[in-house]
């Protein structure tokens, strides 16, 4: 077994070395394209990270309360609330708390609220919703209950949210999977100029009683290879460009979308991980597709 | 022993070999001729399960190589020889590395290989040649190589497609001398050959294969104007690509 893998070693180092020029082709092929790819991986967990980050400020479901509701029926309310699906916090506000984060949130002109001889806000329940994608069911379960006054609810926005990150994430995934097929079929083609290259070796190495796995493994190998060296290539380039942006604009984008970027660390590691898998399954793929033709008897 | 027993390979609408039955002993040397397009090539490769039958069966070992699966292909093909007509050795490996090619394949240890490539080489009268490259070799010394590669997996069978027709007629009969030296071990030799002369003086079995049928079957037979091909070498072999 390991005369086996250190001779298919042995014989797809010296099938790049021999295709070189076309090794070289392949890797700076499959490296453009998981750049792209890494681009766009960078770009889709930002953009999901603010969109989590936005989606938090819509997540609550507010509801106010008839006059005459008292504190223990309100209670009453909150136990029905909590029992419901998709609910994670159930919280009280007292109208004169929620007097008081008025006036924090006015500021300096808080003292207008002060000339209120009454209090007009009405007491109210806060219902914090698991996954905002399923707001609406919570929404729509507490409407009409009994002593809900009115609901306060960005559904609107809500649905716009929940629309443009599926759509997002929906569009990413053609675009990469599209690209992926795009790097098998450039590696697939440069191997099989290889494959015609050996045409005959291969033809007797079939004739003589070769298996397909032993002829098939050096040019397994050498996509593979290829694959990972592209690999750590676009990894380590989108390492260094993204860690020039979060040093560089990392602060300024911050405060422009009340988010910060991912971590640097956290991106880096995925990234590497993906890449690498990625580079060895189109490498591997690429290979075995251009070879089927030569195996076939 | 092979044993073809009413044997039909179409091509679409060609015939390939029709309804051919015959029976090769342990140990012949079979001189396969005919026409080009006659249906040798398939003859040969039906035996190689390189392609397969659409009717009949051929026993070997007592085995039907028809009935096959894919995984055992290759064991079948490990018990036989090819001598290919233009010889198809690499030319970036040496002689040594050459004929080790064929045992790597079917993963022979390495601390066999020296002892064997020796043994093979001094058969073919190339002792001492081992490290020189094709291109540093004559053309009949470079046949010698591919038979030696052929050879050194202690095949049952060797097929031979135009051993010969590459070669000028002194460097022909050498070779010839050496194909009958493996024969005389105990080795079958099928051996698809236009020369003439080689088939008479040579005195050996002959089968006729002419659109796709067995038209002759001589125990000591000779070539036959019929048999000529206008295009023998210029195919490139049975085995070409």
């Amino acid at each position: 077994m390991n005369t086996r893998l250190i001779l298919a070693f042995r014989q797809a180092f010296s099938q790049i070395r021999r295709n070189l020029a076309m090794s070289f082709a392949s890797l700076f092929s499959i490296t453009a394209i998981m750049i792209v790819l890494g681009v766009f991986f960078i770009l889709i967990v930002n953009v999901n990270n603010i969109a989590e980050s936005v989606k938090q400020d819509f997540d609550t479901i507010q509801l106010y309360l008839d006059a005459d509701v008292t504190e223990e029926q309100a209670e009453d309310l909150m136990d029905d609330i909590k029992g419901m699906d998709n609910v994670e916090t159930v919280t009280y506000l007292d109208k004169n708390d929620a007097m008081e984060r008025w006036k924090k949130k006015w500021g300096d002109n808080a003292n207008l609220l002060d000339r209120l001889k009454t209090n007009p806000l009405p007491n109210s329940i806060i219902i914090q919703v698991l996954r905002l994608e399923d707001a609406n069911s919570v929404y729509n379960a507490t409407k009409d209950m009994t002593g809900v006054e009115d609901v306060s609810y960005y559904q609107d926005t809500v649905e716009k949210l929940v629309t443009i990150t599926d759509a997002i994430q929906v569009g990413a995934i053609v675009i990469i999977v599209f690209m992926i097929i795009i790097s098998i079929v450039v590696v697939s083609n440069t191997i099989k100029l290889t494959v015609i290259a050996r045409g005959k070796e291969i033809m007797i190495m079939k004739y003589i009683g070769a298996t397909n796995w032993f002829v098939r493994a050096p040019f397994l190998l050498e996509g593979v290879l290829i694959g990972i060296v592209s690999a750590l290539i676009s990894g380590g380039l989108i390492t260094y460009l993204y860690d020039f942006i979060v040093k560089n604009y990392g602060v300024d984008i911050a405060l422009l979308v009340s988010t910060g970027l991912v971590p640097e660390m956290f991106l880096v590691k995925n990234l590497f991980i993906i890449f690498i898998a990625l580079g060895t399954s189109i490498g591997a793929c690429g290979s075995v597709i251009s070879m089927r033709r030569f195996l076939d008897n | 022993m092979i044993e073809y027993k009413n044997v039909t390979k179409l091509y679409g609408d060609k015939v390939g070999i029709k309804d051919v039955s015959i029976q090769i002993d342990d140990g012949e040397f079979v001189f396969l001729v005919g026409p080009s397009g006659a249906g040798k090539s398939t003859f040969v490769k039906l035996l190689l399960r390189i392609i397969n039958a659409d009717a009949g069966t051929i026993l070997y070992n007592g085995y039907d190589v028809t009935d096959l699966d894919n995984v055992h292909i290759p064991k079948h093909r490990r018990s036989m020889g090819i001598i290919f007509q233009d010889f198809s050795l690499l030319p970036k490996k040496t002689v040594y590395e050459n004929i080790a090619f064929a045992m790597e394949i079917i993963q022979k240890p390495h601390r066999m290989m020296k002892e064997q490539i020796t043994r093979v080489l001094e058969l073919v009268g190339l002792t001492g040649e081992e490290k020189k490259y094709p291109h540093e070799l004559s053309i009949g010394e470079q046949q010698r190589v591919a038979i030696a590669r052929a050879i050194v997996n202690n095949p049952s069978i060797l097929i031979a497609d135009e051993p010969t027709g590459n070669l000028d007629p002194v460097t022909g009969w050498e070779i010839m001398k050496i194909l009958d030296k493996i024969n005389k071990r105990g080795t079958t030799v099928i051996m698809v050959t236009h020369s003439q002369e080689i088939v008479n003086a040579m005195d050996n079995r002959v089968v006729a294969i002419e659109d796709g049928l067995i038209v002759r079957d001589e125990e000591r037979g000779n070539y036959r104007p019929e048999d000529d091909s206008n295009d023998n070498n210029a195919e490139g072999g049975i085995f070409s690509l």
